[in-house]
């Protein structure tokens, strides 16, 4: 009983985690607008970045910033750098990335006239049929 | 909040704070470094970029008449498939976790011996890896190309006509 | 934004404290949380701020967008070349000790810093850059209309 008590205490926070994600799945998947769908994004993106945090996360750690310089194996537990350096630069080419993705919305509005993924999807189709129908009255004279 | 709320002013300023928050959380799970960039970037400057561009194209989203269960279905799904994939890992914060014996506590021991700078997160950036940072380097300097490209003055088909 | 003294005059005062910040966080991020990455979106955090409350041809006075988009690449470049300097000196691509091969631990901590320098550069000015980009479309806007 004792252990299946630890069991969950040691993943609750994983769980946790990946019940942020879905939440932003969610919101990438169900809603239309293309600017909701960038913040989903970025909700996904960050709980993806705590989960891997978590991982190098040691009990009783502190951050990996060495005190003690003459000798490293002192009773100071640091938690594991390697996440940290992923994550770092993952973040900036994040917002780099999201950039981008605004950008394309932006020009996608001055297309379109419109955010909302519906609205873009039923213009598409209307020019595909007129597209079609061109081709056709071409071929056929 | 952000599923239901229609003004996206409201949305961009929760996700703000949401980057603040997560932020906070880094702190608390040792990871400074990540939590400094986290707090200026989400915070800052991906606030703006959200708040420029719902100035150039609509402040409300409109009503939108999807089907909500298929959506439901599918992110359930893929909830359980990760959950299921959790359960053989290590507790939160253990020892003896495979992340935490091998690269890592070499790394922690050898950064000081060769470079004598306390920072063991900048030393594997710029040096252990310093490739990687070479290629995350390129990679933005990539997408800042791609943002100048698509938003230097050409017009779309709208405004030719 | 012409009414907005109060925010004008702290303005003034913090984009010099931001920008000096930003610098700490540059050149100490060996000892403390920081580096290029950080003090990049930290300095650009800066001139956004200016940007935002002085309008954008105030801070495109100071730093004009050719400039943003052409000192992007110069991190870069600043970075691979202390790579291919080290190809030169005759060790590996980015093997810091070539920069000074008695103290191999003074050579590392000078190549960090200035690959931190070049990632710095980089952050910094493609965030500018960006930022101008989309500032650049944004119609003037009343304060009522937000």
């Amino acid at each position: 009983m004792d252990s299946n008590l630890n069991f969950i205490y040691g993943h609750l926070p994983y769980w946790l985690f990946i019940i942020l994600m879905l939440s932003g799945l969610f919101i990438v998947v169900s809603r239309g607008n293309l600017i909701k769908k960038i913040v989903g994004l970025n909700i996904f993106q960050t709980s993806v970045f705590m989960f891997y945090i978590s991982i190098g996360k040691m009990k009783g750690g502190t951050a990996p910033i060495l005190l003690d310089k003459s000798d490293n194996n002192s009773a100071v537990i640091y938690s594991n750098p390697l996440p940290h350096v992923l994550i770092l630069t993952a973040i900036v080419v994040g917002i780099a990335t999201t950039a981008l993705g605004l950008a394309l919305i932006i020009k996608i509005r001055e297309e379109y006239d419109s955010v909302e993924e519906d609205d873009i999807q039923k213009m598409d189709q209307k020019d595909l049929k007129k597209y079609n129908k061109k081709n056709v009255l071409e071929t056929n004279s | 909040m952000a599923l239901t709320l229609k003004h996206l002013f409201a949305v961009i300023m929760l996700s703000g704070a949401f980057s603040l928050v997560s932020a906070m959380l880094f702190v608390v799970m040792d990871a400074v470094d990540v939590a400094f960039t986290e707090a200026a970037v989400g915070a800052g400057v991906s606030t703006v970029l959200m708040l420029a561009t719902m100035a150039l194209t609509v402040r409300v989203q409109k009503e939108t008449k999807r089907p909500i269960l298929f959506p439901l279905v599918v992110v359930c799904l893929v909830g359980v498939l990760l959950i299921y994939g959790t359960l053989d890992m290590p507790n939160f914060g253990a020892f003896d976790s495979p992340a935490q014996l091998h690269l890592g506590s070499t790394y922690l021991s050898i950064t000081y011996k060769d470079m004598g700078i306390p920072n063991v997160v900048t030393g594997i950036l710029a040096s252990y890896r310093g490739y990687d940072t070479l290629g995350e380097t390129v990679v933005v300097l990539t997408a800042g190309l791609g943002v100048i490209l698509l938003l230097s003055g050409l017009k779309g088909r709208k405004d030719k006509e | 934004m012409k009414h907005h003294l109060i925010l004008k005059v702290i303005t003034k005062f913090m984009v010099g404290v931001i920008v000096l910040f930003g610098l700490y966080v540059q050149f100490h991020g060996d000892y403390s949380p920081g580096g290029g990455f950080q003090a990049g979106v930290i300095i650009a955090a800066a001139f956004i701020l200016y940007g935002i409350v002085m309008g954008l041809e105030n801070v495109q006075k100071v730093m004009p967008i050719w400039f943003a988009q052409k000192a992007a690449a110069v991190g870069v470049l600043v970075y691979a070349l202390t790579g291919v300097f080290s190809i030169i000196v005759g060790f590996e691509f980015l093997n810091y000790h070539a920069i000074s091969p008695e103290h191999p631990k003074h050579g590392q901590h000078y190549g960090i810093i200035l690959v931190e320098l070049g990632v710095g550069i980089t952050v910094t000015f493609v965030m500018i850059a960006i930022y101008y980009g989309f500032a650049g479309r944004t119609p003037r806007l009343d304060d009522k209309e937000w």
